[in-house]
């Protein structure tokens, strides 16, 4: 039943015009192909390692085909067929690529069929891996069990994976179900995914497969003696989203943050490349039961939280589209969304709690991804704790899925090992003092808190249909999102997106969607 | 995906612990780093902010950062600021006078108090002097106790008295020789100028004076007050924060033991 007596009809048709936003960028992204997505396939086929000079193989592979402009028939194709005439392994063909010895676009060409077959069932082999990761969580979660939600979720961010690691573990006995590792400032930038384990990062440190494999290592142990399942988190976004989301489904991650618009909008990656790009990172999430974290809380970072507010819900409707697209089910779907209202605003509270509360009453099945106060944070550490208790009490009352707990230290430093344990006691005192609020307390018919919502479903219904009308790429370029402005061809990454052929194959969409 | 600004600086330091030379922890080993907050009887301006950074620098601490400054209003700001403090700590060479008794739970303290002593034991507590806080006392006697831990009236074994807040010295003395008393427990919770040392050495005078000093176990227990602190003072024992009824209770129990008080010795 809603406690603000909203709209089902307005928030039916929102819905339904985010589904066509959704279906008409469908259509582009299947005709298209990227060179982070061929990698990603190069990943999943198990080609792994770097050359001398750190070069990921991945990317060898894929600039080989791009060089002999026979990309947009895709990696799988080459490989398979490279394996039929040479007995090789994808790993051994990557390695002689690299070594100069062999050019997978200038053998023989098998039969189409026997290519099919032999990319298929490279495919299963993975799918049976990540499989066996998705049972696995699963087994933890019904001998370890888990926190309740809202789950808390504290970042670590030393640039050293050592030195995380131990951070991660403490966060853990203070408390934290989810341990995000924060990625080295830039890497989001970068058109390749680093390699091995790192010690130097600035304000975060890389995403690298290793680092993801020590990290799931000291997770489940620390899980095991605290007798809670710790869930991983890392950033699957920027111009390696999709490879990303493989590495993470292949060494059982948990949370992904994974935003349809989030590159286009604050990393300036072009709208083509991320639309396809997200896709993929998006299937692969959704197969490995990956929760995936959107980013619209961002919008309210660079735009004001009260005036925009429904920009938020309008996005949130078209993540929603674009997850279930790509086979996420709302049980997987931490849609995001902010507590970033100026706090000296009269009854800000109430803004806020209206919008979370809508959020939950919109998307009941996902478990939202609540962010904390971070505009408004001052260096006043006492305030900022405060802040951030009015926050968990939102948190708490309308029953919110992931708290990324606010940090008193935000705006002055990436967290010490002790700014957590505060945030943490904090979270855990709010949500156990204040645990059946929701249940108990009612909104007043027509106040402030329901006209409020009332008002936001309003403007985000408008503001959907006119993307509809529009289509979300010139929606993008007009800036209605975080008030950032993005041309079509502009952007990092559009030399990286091709037209498929005829010939192309990608046989890990059609098995994860049916898995 | 969150903002905030990240320390960008470069770490060029040892990263090793060092039990002869640690410092504190931020979010790597030997960082150093520190928070500090405090206020300057100065005006809000560029010269209070350099004026914080100047301050922080004499305290030892490397690259300040004043991260926050308020005006206080009455010409005063305060200051929130952190950086890394150069100074390091030898942990091996540290030594802490401890209650030395083993702690027991209530069940066993009564217990034990049925086979070494053999007889109910007289516990007599006040928040002495000036101090109207009772909340110490109250949380070490009172049969509900403090966070999960019973007071001493719950024990069976202990006959306990709590005089209560503001009781003069000479009347705590002439009670706890009524009532024969084992063990006096003086409480202090305010400790403003330090009004509570003047207080607490006046009663081990008093005690002393009549010649009653050896006759109880004399410890004292606050937030400020720590073993070491209460020994210096004349006392038997002191407990500070963080410490229950059965800490006292378990001290007090083996502490008559040692004296051999048990059975009809006393």
């Amino acid at each position: 039943m809603s406690k603000l007596k909203l709209d089902p009809k307005q928030i039916g048709k929102a819905r339904e015009s985010a589904k066509h936003i959704a279906e008409d960028m469908q259509q582009f992204i299947d005709k298209h192909t990227t060179v982070a997505v061929e990698r990603t396939i190069a990943r999943l086929m198990e080609v792994d390692g770097v050359d001398d000079v750190g070069t990921p193989l991945p990317n060898i592979l894929v600039d080989s085909l791009k060089k002999a402009g026979v990309l947009n028939v895709g990696v799988s194709y080459f490989i398979a067929n490279a394996m039929l005439s040479t007995k090789l392994s994808p790993q051994e063909i990557a390695e002689k690529v690299a070594a100069g010895e062999l050019d997978i676009t200038k053998l023989p060409l098998q039969p189409q069929e026997q290519i099919k077959a032999q990319a298929q069932a490279l495919a299963e082999k993975m799918v049976e891996r990540i499989k066996s990761n998705r049972e696995k969580r699963n087994e933890y979660l019904s001998t370890l069990g888990e926190g309740r939600k809202p789950y808390l979720y504290v970042i670590v961010a030393t640039g050293n994976i050592y030195e995380d690691v131990v951070q991660a573990q403490a966060a853990a006995k203070q408390g934290a179900d989810v341990i995000a590792v924060i990625r080295t400032t830039g890497q989001s930038l970068l058109d390749y995914v680093p390699y091995g384990a790192t010690t130097e990062g600035f304000g975060g440190t890389y995403a690298t497969q290793e680092n993801f494999r020590i990290m799931r290592k000291a997770l489940d142990e620390v899980g095991e003696e605290v007798g809670r399942y710790i869930r991983l988190c890392n950033y699957c976004s920027g111009l390696c989203m999709p490879e990303i989301a493989a590495m993470g489904a292949m060494e059982r991650l948990d949370v992904m943050l994974n935003d349809a618009l989030y590159g286009i909008l604050f990393r300036d990656i072009n709208m083509q490349r991320t639309l396809v790009d997200q896709f993929f990172s998006r299937v692969i999430n959704g197969f490995a039961g990956v929760i995936i974290n959107t980013g619209e809380d961002n919008y309210l970072t660079t735009a004001d939280a009260v005036e925009e507010a429904h920009t938020v819900l309008a996005s949130q409707f078209i993540n929603e589209q674009f997850a279930l697209k790509a086979g996420i089910p709302e049980e997987q779907m931490g849609l995001g969304h902010a507590f970033e209202i100026e706090p000296g605003l009269e009854n800000g509270f109430l803004h806020e709690l209206a919008q979370a509360q809508m959020a939950r009453e919109i998307f009941p099945k996902a478990p939202l991804k609540y962010m904390p106060p971070t505009k408004f944070k001052t260096g006043n550490i006492f305030k900022g704790h405060i802040q951030d208790a009015l926050f968990n009490v939102i948190s708490v009352w309308t029953n919110q899925g992931i708290q990324l707990l606010g940090m008193m230290t935000e705006a002055i430093h990436t967290p010490f090992i002790a700014d957590r344990a505060l945030a943490i006691e904090n979270a855990r005192y709010i949500f156990n003092n204040l645990r059946s609020i929701g249940d108990e307390i009612e909104f007043k018919e027509g106040g402030m808190i329901q006209t409020r919502a009332a008002e936001v479903v309003a403007k985000a219904a408008e503001l959907i249909q006119e993307i509809e009308k529009e289509g979300l790429m010139s929606t993008l370029e007009q800036g209605k999102f975080g008030g950032v402005k993005r041309s079509r061809t502009g952007g990092k990454g559009l030399d990286g997106v091709v037209q498929k052929d005829e010939k192309y194959m990608n046989p890990f969409i059609e098995l994860m969607l049916s898995n | 995906m969150s903002s905030g600004l990240y320390s960008m600086n470069k770490r060029e330091f040892d990263i090793t612990f060092d039990p002869k030379r640690v410092k504190p922890y931020g979010d790597t080993m030997n960082d150093g780093k520190v928070q500090l907050s405090f206020t300057l009887p100065i005006k809000a301006d560029e010269v209070a902010a350099e004026a914080a950074k100047l301050y922080a620098m004499k305290m030892g601490i490397e690259e300040p950062s004043v991260v926050h400054m308020s005006d206080l209003g009455v010409g005063y700001t305060f200051f929130v600021v952190y950086g890394s403090c150069v100074h390091t700590i030898d942990v091996t060479d540290i030594k802490v006078a401890k209650v030395e008794s083993s702690v027991m739970s209530m069940h066993e303290v009564d217990e034990y108090i049925k086979a070494n002593i053999g007889r109910k034991i007289v516990v007599v507590g006040a928040s002495t002097g000036t101090d109207a806080h009772t909340v110490g006392i109250d949380a070490i006697m009172n049969m509900k106790g403090y966070a999960g831990h019973y007071g001493l009236e719950r024990y069976d074994m202990i006959e306990a008295y709590n005089l209560g807040s503001q009781v003069p010295n000479e009347e705590f003395i002439k009670k706890a020789v009524e009532l024969n008393a084992d063990a006096l427990l003086v409480s202090q919770t305010v400790t403003q100028k330090n009004v509570h040392v003047q207080n607490m050495t006046n009663l081990i005078e008093l005690l002393e004076a009549e010649g009653l000093r050896d006759k109880f176990i004399v410890s004292c227990g606050g937030p400020r007050i720590s073993h070491e602190f209460a020994k210096e003072l004349g006392y038997d024992a002191g407990f500070g924060a963080g410490t229950y009824a059965e800490d006292v209770a378990s001290y007090v129990v083996q502490e008559i033991t040692n004296r051999k008080w048990t059975m009809s010795l006393k």
